[in-house]
């Protein structure tokens, strides 16, 4: 573990924020996706198609 | 240029380099944080200068962003491109998280330095501007029931909003602030040590290779999202003709 003296707390919980808010609003990207993807899939098993006959898809 | 701008060409663009920028990203941020973890304490600041590793990238991304946003605003206004309003609305919460860690951050820095977690100064209240700034714009877009008009009007407040933008820059100098004055994008070079220098540029290139990947991803969500939502009208079209007939 590195020492970094009497300031450590700020220090650590500094790089744990940053780590805590890039994970949470990398997994939303990532999870938004899969929804999108998910539902133009059910649209597509549904059979809905753009005006010129093309896949949801 | 322009055929980038194709919805369809920039999602299979897009979804090539994107694996890419991801490596990229994880790559340099992981060398960053051995550097920034290696590197010496500072003479004055001692060790919570490692706090400027991730703040200062975290604060200059948070106007990127912005400029970012103002620039597809003009793309929305001007040239009423959809993939400019598509970048803008993307990238409002990528540039909302930066701008909150960069008040965190120099929040967990200001206490040990300056034995306060917060002052109302120009510099950090320019900050919370912003972050006031990027809250309006997605609760204007999600206020307003028809598209193009919420891109129309808030591509109007995004770009009057861009006047913060140098006022957060030159805060320091305008004003008497805790916050000391800008110490790498200088006329005269950058202030800051090379053992220290390296570590923070080596951070802000992988800081702004993780948003440009959250950004394109967020593009393409935003634009799969258009398309279920064009669809799902399509099928209540089709469902009203089949109950008329």
């Amino acid at each position: 573990m590195v020492d970094l003296g009497p300031h450590a707390a700020f220090i650590w919980s500094a790089y744990a924020a940053v780590a805590l808010v890039l994970a949470v609003l990398i997994a939303w990207v990532i999870a938004d996706g899969r929804r999108q993807r998910a539902l133009l899939e059910r649209l597509d098993a549904e059979g809905v198609r753009r005006s010129g006959g093309e896949a949801a898809s | 240029m322009y055929s980038l701008a194709n919805p369809q060409r920039f999602m299979n663009l897009s979804g090539r380099a994107l694996p890419w920028l991801a490596v990229a990203a994880a790559g340099v941020i992981a060398v960053g944080l051995y550097m920034a973890f290696a590197s010496p304490p500072d003479f004055r600041q001692g060790e919570t200068v490692r706090i400027m590793y991730i703040h200062v990238p975290s604060a200059w991304l948070a106007m990127m962003g912005y400029m970012l946003i103002a620039i597809s605003a003009l793309g929305v206004l001007i040239w009423r491109h959809p993939l400019a309003d598509v970048a803008a609305k993307a990238a409002a919460p990528i540039g909302a998280a930066f701008t909150f860690l960069a008040l965190l951050t120099g929040s967990l820095w200001g206490k040990p330095m300056w034995g306060t977690y917060w002052q109302w100064d120009a510099r950090l209240t320019s900050m919370l501007v912003l972050l006031f700034l990027y809250f309006g714009l997605m609760a204007l877009r999600g206020a307003i029931d028809d598209a193009s008009r919420a891109s129309r009007v808030t591509a109007i407040l995004a770009l009057a909003g861009a006047v913060n933008i140098p006022i957060i820059k030159f805060s320091v100098d305008w004003w008497e602030t805790l916050h000391q004055p800008a110490s790498v994008f200088r006329v005269d070079g950058p202030t800051i040590h090379p053992d220290l220098l390296w570590p923070l540029g080596v951070m802000a290139v992988g800081f702004t290779l993780l948003f440009f990947t959250l950004h394109l991803a967020a593009m393409r969500n935003e634009i799969l999202r258009r398309k279920v939502i064009g669809l799902q009208l399509r099928r209540v079209d089709r469902a009203a003709a089949a109950v008329a007939m």
